[in-house]
C-alpha cells in the first residue's frame, strides 16, 4: 500500500485534533486533542522514517511520546487543580482574567 | 554488533549541564534535607548554580569565539557565538529573577502557596498556612527551566529543540499555578498558559515531523542544504512540505516570544502567576525563545530561494507591525499595572521582530542587546511590583496593588522604588540615557540597513505610542496625589466582578481572619490602602543591579554593544 496514505491519515488527525482543541469545552476534551495532534505527528513521523529508511524519525516518535506523557502529567494536575477549586473543567467558566 | 560510545565534550555542555544536575540535585534535598534549613539550602544552591552556568559561559567565551563554533555529537548540541551570548542573557537574568523569587519581605512570606495543591479557601489551605509550610520546589523547577532555555538556542537539532520547548515550558506552567494569593487567578493562568502553550508545541513538532520528511534528517543545518539542491531527497513531492513545515516551527517559536497573532495568553497569564515568576518568564523565556527564533530563521533563511525569503521576510514584517501595535494600543488602556507590563512585553516582542528582518548580523547583534536591555528592565519593573501591596483595615498585608489606582502618590510614600521603576519604565520606553533607548537604536538602525525602513517608521510610532502610557503610570506616581483622595472617581471603573472574585475567595493572607474577609463585600478590600514592603534584601539587591545595569547600558554602551557585536555571528558551520 501506498505510504502516502498514512501521511493522509496523519494530517486528517492532526486537523481532527486542532479542531477539537479549537471547538469544544471541556478541558479534558480539549486536552485530548492536544494529545490527538502529538500522536498524529507520531504517525506521520514514522511514516516518514519508513521513507526515507531511516530512523531518526522512529526516535523523535520515542521522545514525542515521553513528552507526552509529562505533559499529560503536568496538565491533568493542574486541569484537576482547577475543577476542585471551581467544580468545572469548561473552558469558558475560566474566565476571571479579562481585559 | 558492539555499542560505540560516542566522544562528548563535556566542556561544551556545562553552562546548561551545571544547571540541570543543580536542578535534579534540588530535588534530591527536597526529599533529604529537614524543613527549617530546606529553604536556604535551595536558595544557595539555586544561585550558585547559576552562577556556575555564567562561570561556564565565561569560560567557553575565548574558544568559541576564536572557532566559531563548539559542538557536541555532530551538532546535536552546536555552540556559536550567538548562543553563547544569549546563554549569558538568560543565566545573568536567571540570577536576578531567582533572587526576586527568593526574597521573603518583611511579612516573611514568599509569593508562593505553602501548598499548592491545596484547594483554595479550605482548612486544609489555612492549616497549612498556619503551619508554616513552603513550597521550595519552587526553586528546583525554576533551574529545570532555566536548563530549557540554555538548551534551547543552542541546537540544529530540531528533537533536541522540541525537547528543550518542552523542559523550558512544563516547570512553567506548574509555577504560574503556585501563587500565595489570588490562587484562583493563578491556577486560571497556569490553565490557560498550559492549554494554550502544549498546543502550541504540537503544532511546532507537526512543522518538525514535515521538515524531517523533506530533507530526511532533523539536523536543521543538513535539511537547509538539502533545500538548497532541490532533487535531492526522497521526497522532491512537495516543496510545499517545507513550507509548511518551517511555518508551523516559526509559528511555535512566535508564540513562546508571545509575537501577535499568537500573544493571547500573555496578558493573562502574565497577571495571574506569582509576580516573581511573571518578571522571569517575561525576561528569560523572550531571550531563550528569541534566541532559538533568530537561529533557525536566520538558517533556514540561507536555504530559501530568492522568491521565499521574500515571503518570510513579508510575514515577519506583517507579525512584526501587528505586534508593535497590538501591544501598545492595549497597552494604552489597561488599568492593571501587570498587565500593562504584559502588553508592553507584547510590544518588545514586536520591536525585536524587527531585528530579524534582513537576517543580517547587525539585526542579531541588535538582537543580543534588545534582550539583556528589555531582561533588565523588566524584571526590575516585576520585583518592584512585588513590594507595593495592599493592607486591610487590620493591617495585615494581602496581595500585590496591582490596580493603577494604587499606584497613585507612590513616589510620596517610597521615592526611591517609585524612582526605580521610573526609570525601568522610562527604559522600556526607549528615552536617551537609558539602556532601551541604545537597544531600540540598534533595533531599527538595522531595519533600516536592511531596507525595511517603513517597517522602522512603525517602529518609532509604536514607541512613541508606548511612551504616553509608560510616562502616564510614572506622572500617576510622582504628581497624584495618593488612593485614598482620588478613590471616587476611579473606583467606578475599577471595580469590576472578574477582578473581585478571585479576592474574595483566595486573597486571605492572615489565619482566622481569613474566613470573615471571604464574605466581607469585594469592596472593602479595594479600598485597602497601599503599603510598600521592605524586602529581606534580596529584592532590593536584585532591583539595585537591574538599575544599575539599566543607566549603564544606556550611558557607557560601548563595552555591552561590542561584546554584542562579537557575539552576533549566528551562521552555520559549512561543512
Amino acid at each position: 500500500m501506498d505510504l502516502v496514505n498514512y501521511l493522509y491519515l496523519a494530517s486528517i488527525l492532526f486537523a481532527l485534533g486542532a479542531t477539537t482543541v479549537l471547538l469544544r469545552r471541556n478541558a479534558i476534551v480539549v486536552f485530548m486533542g492536544i494529545e490527538l495532534m502529538l500522536n498524529a505527528t507520531n504517525l506521520a513521523l514514522v511514516t516518514f522514517a519508513r521513507m526515507h529508511g531511516d530512523i531518526t524519525g522512529q526516535v523523535l516518535a520515542f521522545f514525542v511520546m515521553v513528552v507526552a506523557a509529562a505533559e499529560v502529567v503536568v496538565g491533568l494536575a493542574i486541569i484537576v487543580t482547577i475543577f476542585r477549586a471551581r467544580r468545572s473543567a469548561s473552558v469558558d467558566d475560566v474566565n476571571l482574567l479579562k481585559s | 554488533m558492539e555499542f560505540e560510545a560516542p566522544v562528548i565534550d563535556w566542556a561544551v555542555l556545562s553552562p546548561v549541564l551545571v544547571v540541570l544536575a543543580a536542578g535534579v540535585v534540588g530535588v534530591l534535598i527536597e526529599a533529604f534535607v529537614p524543613d527549617r534549613v530546606r529553604r536556604a539550602v535551595q536558595v544557595v544552591l539555586t544561585l550558585a548554580a547559576l552562577v556556575g552556568s555564567v562561570v561556564a559561559v565565561a569560560l567557553l567565551w575565548d574558544r568559541v569565539a576564536t572557532d566559531g563554533f563548539a559542538f557536541v555529537v555532530n551538532g546535536t548540541f552546536l555552540l556559536t557565538p550567538f548562543t553563547l551570548g544569549i546563554q549569558a542573557v538568560v543565566a545573568v537574568l536567571a540570577i536576578l529573577g531567582v533572587l526576586v523569587i527568593a526574597d521573603r519581605t518583611r511579612t516573611g512570606d514568599d509569593a508562593f502557596a505553602p501548598t499548592a495543591a491545596a484547594v483554595p479557601g479550605t482548612t486544609y489551605e489555612d492549616a497549612a498556612r498556619e503551619a508554616g509550610l513552603q513550597q521550595t520546589e519552587i526553586y528546583p523547577l525554576v533551574l529545570f527551566a532555566t536548563g530549557g532555555m540554555l538548551l534551547f538556542p543552542a541546537t540544529d537539532n530540531l528533537i533536541v529543540l522540541f525537547i528543550a520547548l518542552e523542559v523550558l515550558s512544563l516547570p512553567l506552567y506548574v509555577l504560574c499555578a503556585t501563587a500565595r494569593r489570588r490562587r484562583l487567578l493563578s491556577q486560571e493562568a497556569a490553565f490557560k498558559y498550559f492549554l494554550l502553550g502544549s498546543f502550541a508545541s504540537a503544532i511546532m513538532l507537526f512543522g518538525i515531523a514535515l521538515v524531517y520528511g523533506f530533507a530526511g534528517t532533523v539536523s536543521l543545518e543538513t535539511a537547509l542544504f538539502r533545500m538548497a539542491q532541490p532533487g535531492g531527497p526522497i521526497l522532491e513531492l512537495m516543496p510545499a512540505l517545507v513550507i509548511a513545515g518551517v511555518l508551523l516551527i516559526t509559528v511555535g517559536l512566535l508564540f513562546k516570544i508571545g509575537a501577535a497573532p499568537f500573544h493571547m495568553w500573555t496578558p493573562d497569564v502574565y497577571q495571574g502567576a506569582p509576580t516573581p515568576i511573571t518578571g522571569f518568564m517575561a525576561a528569560c523565556v523572550k531571550a531563550a525563545a528569541v534566541g532559538a527564533l533568530v537561529r533557525v530563521v536566520f538558517t533556514l533563511s540561507l536555504g530559501l530561494d530568492e522568491e521565499l525569503r521574500r515571503n518570510l521576510e513579508v510575514g515577519l514584517w506583517a507579525v512584526a507591525i501587528l505586534t508593535m501595535l497590538v501591544g501598545t494600543v492595549a497597552g494604552a488602556v489597561q488599568t492593571d499595572v501587570k498587565r500593562l507590563l504584559a502588553y508592553s512585553s507584547i510590544a518588545h516582542a514586536g520591536f525585536l521582530t524587527v531585528a530579524f528582518v534582513g537576517f543580517s548580523e547587525t539585526g542579531a547583534q541588535a538582537v543580543l542587546f534588545y534582550v539583556l536591555a528589555y531582561g533588565l528592565a523588566t524584571l526590575g519593573a516585576f520585583a518592584v511590583v512585588t513590594l507595593v501591596r495592599e493592607q486591610d483595615a487590620d493591617g495585615v498585608v494581602l496581595g500585590e496593588a496591582t490596580h493603577l489606582s494604587h499606584w497613585a502618590g507612590l513616589a510620596r510614600r517610597a521615592p526611591w522604588l517609585a524612582a526605580a521603576f521610573s526609570l525601568f519604565l522610562l527604559s522600556m520606553a526607549g528615552i536617551p540615557l537609558t539602556a532601551g533607548f541604545i537597544a531600540k537604536f540598534g533595533v531599527f538602525s538595522a531595519a533600516v540597513v536592511a531596507g525595511a525602513w517603513p517597517l522602522a517608521v512603525v517602529g518609532v510610532l509604536a514607541s512613541a505610542v508606548a511612551v504616553f502610557f509608560y510616562v502616564r503610570l510614572i506622572v500617576l506616581m510622582v504628581l497624584t496625589p495618593p488612593a485614598e483622595d482620588a478613590e471616587g472617581a476611579q473606583d467606578a471603573e475599577v471595580a469590576t466582578e472578574g477582578q473581585d472574585a478571585p479576592d474574595l475567595a483566595a486573597d486571605g493572607a492572615g489565619s482566622s481572619a481569613a474566613a470573615g474577609r471571604t464574605l466581607a463585600p469585594a469592596r472593602t478590600l479595594r479600598r485597602a490602602p497601599v503599603v510598600v514592603l521592605s524586602s529581606r534584601g534580596f529584592a532590593t539587591v536584585a532591583i539595585v543591579i537591574c538599575a544599575v545595569g539599566v543607566v549603564l547600558l544606556g550611558v557607557v554602551p560601548q563595552l555591552a554593544l561590542d561584546w554584542a557585536g562579537q557575539a552576533a555571528s549566528f551562521r552555520p558551520v559549512q561543512p
